[in-house]
């Protein structure tokens, strides 16, 4: 294989690492904000949850923002069309986001009853939307987006938005990964958080778990029958990274099951998704705390590397032009580009997972509502 | 070819400004605070002084309010790039991803993991790991603003990059010249050490109420030392850089330089005076007043007596020719294409150094079409498109002016703040503790409008010289610009409104006793005065 081939395989294999992680821990953020008026009836309860993820919630959070520059820096086609078509939802994804952080510092900062419910709603939203969005952006990837490209390289949108924000299949995929988000908060606040809130967690948690297992099967049923994307000729890897031209593409149904029909072995990804739903789940109810939230982990190795091995090239296929439908082969940044950014991310992301792992070591063990409400510098 | 729809173009780049202002109101205080933070905690590890973690937690407090608002709309900008300005982020996202991706592996990650651990790690960590962290924070901040000006730097000055036919972008091939840059050496420092000014005088204003209502004397008096100081050295740096600035944009952005400095002709050196105001009139292309001051302005920009500044009325007729050759370079460019062939490679490649300036005649050929220009109509597309290359020079002029006097009037009121304050005799001269407390806002207006200097004065241009901004918006219909905009000011509203709100109340709050033997203590007997939320029983 050529190197510039083994490069964009490289970044897009991290590109899923990523999106694994993003779903994983902000996930798990985002999760413990929609659980936070239910799992909390008090004040005190409510900044004890809040205090749960107090300390690591922005570290995070950079999962998201990294998600970003990195599709930026290794895929900027796709960047660059990818949050154009998707303008308003991408829009609400940005409002629901930026909100986030203005809640944690600012809700417990003023006394007012009115103050401190108001940002519960926002943490409510904000943590509900971004995950509802997330999800329904694979679903609507997996359906495809009308588009295409001038001979400049600009883009043009050829459907509105209601057309892919309205479809039940998108709206699915959002439910799923709200439930897996809710279902990782959940566990967290188990991890940290003693009674009345350890148990209300328990319940949502499990809720959350078996929720996601449905929808994901209902979902992979959807999919067996969806228009999927194949080439009709072949298409060279290594070919310069550009749309406009270089491939032929047709739309087929049942399309996305032909790598699966090809390599029977990545049946093993569904399989892992749905086992670590259904496991996760019952290590819950039997309180194996650490277990379940390492078993989240798989849940969304799962959900994300069944898409992707279904979809594998493609990132975002075009309804109305499928020949500049884009692919990991087309929308990469340069050779020269790849190999810099692998260089700094091979330095930098051991670095990080160390003071990451660190950071929540230093802040292990339970949070107590007691502590919370007499400390004036807590959340 | 769809045609280009110039408001969707307009309330893009309006609602970027706004968004990047507002981004910029927060940022400089974060870069200067956490510095300011690692001090006052190094002097308490060192001496033991409770005072000064009493400052810390204080002034930690308000860093706090303000570093979740830089945070929050710091989400915008990196995801704006991709919403509203497709075109460009296609066209130059090789090279312009690639320090914003590094911004978050090496900057923004060590920042805000370690940011939870400089709140909530007081109890947990030893005093030397919770100073390494407080430094840590410093470190992550300050190198975050390196990797975004880098980046920066890259739309200002292209060098590192070619353009690829075969991928219709500028292809990044130089991480050197990426990050060595000096427009981006120059510019980090300039903005950076710009935060410190702005941190200073946050601190320094505060600590002037204080002194001026004559409560905590001892802890305001120590800050306000402490931020002068800090502050002094912080203008000098500033105003160094900036010059240091203004020289690279001499000689990499002629364009800039002379809108800046109000200039349409070219100078007549040594006389040629540096124009203190003036009132510029970009439809007439000449000024309708000046009042300067001879002999400055060249030593100024150029560092010598008789190298001349080319104005702007020789620069339009210098870009004529490059605009002729741009047309040429984009026909054979779209015939490579359609056709791959090398005979149309070749002609491109004779033009290609004039692609931008072809791009930029879009605006004026028949149907938008650069393509199909007749050959009668060619020269006056030229002619129409020679004073484009021109920014507004009303408002880079003028916000260059608004930056510099500010400048120089923090250079003075630091020298007499730090003097006052070592010699004691602050408290005595009311009237520099009421400017100390009035001027909080202005250096944050000062990097604002440094800012627009910077990038209104790059117009018309995204990737200088090379993509015209009118090309590089997202395709979008007016309605989605109108829903986001309107969401945006919505928010952004609440926020300040909410900030403020903190920050007043804080600051009004102030310090928490620290004669108490355990300042620990007094922080519980604060919390029991003011009222903690649970007991209060709303």
């Amino acid at each position: 294989m050529e190197l510039y081939a083994l490069l964009k395989l490289i970044w897009a294999a991290l590109l899923c690492v990523l999106l694994i992680g993003l779903g994983l821990m902000v996930g798990m953020d985002m999760g413990v904000g929609t659980l936070l008026r239910f799992v909390g009836r008090n004040d005190g309860e409510r900044r004890t949850a809040l205090n749960i993820i107090g300390p690591h919630w922005d570290g995070n959070q950079v999962w998201f923002i990294l998600g970003g520059g990195a599709i930026f820096a290794a895929f900027p086609t796709l960047y660059a069309t990818s949050f154009s078509v998707f303008y308003v939802v991408m829009i609400l994804l940005l409002f629901s986001m930026i909100l986030r952080p203005v809640a944690f510092e600012y809700r417990s900062k003023a006394d007012s009853h009115l103050w401190r419910a108001s940002w519960d709603w926002v943490f409510l939203v904000s943590g509900f939307l971004p995950m509802f969005i997330y999800g329904a952006a694979f679903g609507n990837i997996l359906h495809g987006v009308g588009y295409h490209f001038g001979w400049t390289g600009q883009y043009y949108q050829d459907s509105s938005f209601f057309s892919y924000l309205l479809n039940p299949f998108a709206i699915l995929c959002g439910l799923m990964s709200v439930a897996l988000s809710v279902y990782q908060g959940g566990v967290m606040l188990m991890l940290r958080a003693e009674n009345p809130i350890h148990d209300r967690a328990r319940r949502y948690a499990l809720r959350g778990g078996l929720t996601a297992a449905v929808l994901f099967i209902i979902g992979g049923f959807f999919i067996t029958r969806m228009q999927g994307f194949v080439f009709t000729a072949p298409v060279d890897p290594a070919m310069p990274a550009s749309p406009m031209h270089g491939q032929h593409v047709a739309m087929v149904a049942g399309g996305w099951l032909h790598n699966y029909a090809a390599h029977p072995v990545l049946w093993l990804l569904p399989l892992l998704g749905l086992a670590s739903m259904v496991g996760g789940t019952l290590a819950a109810r039997m309180n194996k705390v650490i277990l379940a939230w390492w078993i989240g982990l798989g849940s969304w190795i799962g959900t994300i590397g069944t898409v992707a091995a279904a979809m594998f090239p493609f990132f975002m296929p075009s309804t109305t032009t499928p020949d500049q439908s884009l692919t990991i082969w087309n929308s990469s940044a340069s050779a020269y580009g790849l190999t810099c950014m692998l260089v700094v991310a091979l330095i930098f992301v051991p670095i990080i997972l160390c003071y990451t792992s660190w950071c929540y070591y230093v802040m292990r063990g339970k949070v107590h509502t007691a502590d919370i409400v007499n400390d004036s510098h807590s959340y | 070819m769809d045609m280009i729809n110039p408001t969707v173009v307009d309330l893009s780049r309006f609602q970027f400004a706004l968004t990047a202002l507002y981004h910029f109101m927060f940022v400089p205080l974060t870069l200067g605070l956490t510095f300011m933070l690692a001090a006052m905690e190094t002097v308490y590890v060192v001496t033991g002084r409770k005072i000064y973690k009493d400052m810390v937690l204080f002034w930690g407090k308000l860093f706090g309010i303000n570093f979740a608002l830089g945070v929050a709309t710091g989400i915008t900008m990196e995801f704006e790039f991709g919403t509203n300005w497709s075109m460009y982020s296609r066209f130059f996202g090789d090279m312009f991803g690639t320090p914003l991706a590094i911004e978050g592996l090496m900057a923004f990650f060590m920042e805000s993991t370690f940011v939870g651990l400089m709140f909530f790690g007081w109890d947990r960590l030893s005093k030397q790991a919770h100073l390494a962290v407080t430094y840590l924070v410093a470190l992550g901040s300050n190198l975050s603003a390196l990797w975004i000006l880098i980046a920066n730097a890259g739309m200002n000055v292209p060098h590192g990059a070619h353009f690829d036919p075969d991928t219709m972008r500028l292809q990044f091939d130089s991480f050197v010249k990426l990050i060595f840059s000096p427009d981006a050496q120059a510019k980090f420092v300039h903005t950076s050490v710009a935060g410190y000014v702005s941190a200073a005088l946050l601190v320094m204003g505060v600590s002037a109420f204080y002194l001026l209502r004559g409560q905590h004397r001892q802890f305001a008096a120590r800050s306000f030392r402490m931020a002068a100081l800090f502050g002094i050295i912080s203008t000098v740096a500033v105003i160094t850089l900036g010059d240091v600035l203004g020289r690279e944009d001499y000689m990499e952005q002629p364009t800039k330089i002379a809108a800046i400095e109000g200039l349409w002709h070219t100078s007549k050196p040594p006389y040629e005076p540096w124009i203190l105001a003036a009132l510029p009139d970009d439809a007439k292309q000449e000024n309708h007043f000046e009042i300067g001051v001879p002999f400055v302005l060249t030593p100024l920009i150029t560092h010598d007596f008789n190298t001349p500044i080319r104005g702007m009325h020789e620069l339009e007729d210098a870009a004529a020719p490059r605009i002729e050759s741009g047309i040429a370079a984009v026909s054979a460019l779209r015939r490579y294409q359609e056709t791959h062939q090398q005979a149309d490679l070749d002609a491109f490649k004779a033009h290609e150094a004039d692609l931008g300036f072809g791009f930029l005649a879009t605006r004026h050929a028949p149907n938008q079409d650069v393509t199909a220009i007749p050959a009668d109509a060619l020269q006056s597309v030229v002619e129409q498109t020679k004073p484009d290359i021109l920014p507004n020079v009303f408002v880079t002029f003028w916000s260059f002016r608004i930056m510099v006097f500010l400048a120089l009037y923090f250079f003075a009121l630091f020298a007499i703040s730090a003097y006052l304050s070592l010699k004691n005799k602050l408290e005595r001269n009311k009237l520099i503790l009421k400017a100390c407390m009035w001027s909080i806002p202005l250096p944050i207006l000062a990097t604002e409008f440094g800012w627009i200097t910077a990038e209104a004065g790059r117009q018309p241009w995204t990737v200088f010289n090379t993509l015209p901004t009118f090309l590089s918006a997202s395709t979008h219909s007016t309605s989605y610009m109108v829903f986001s905009l309107a969401g945006f000011a919505l928010l952004y509203s609440i926020f300040i409104a909410a900030e403020l709100y903190l920050m007043f109340k804080f600051a009004r709050l102030g310090p928490e006793a620290h004669d108490a033997p355990h300042s620990d203590d007094a922080y519980a007997a604060h919390c029991a005065v003011v009222g903690t939320p649970h007991a209060s029983g709303h």
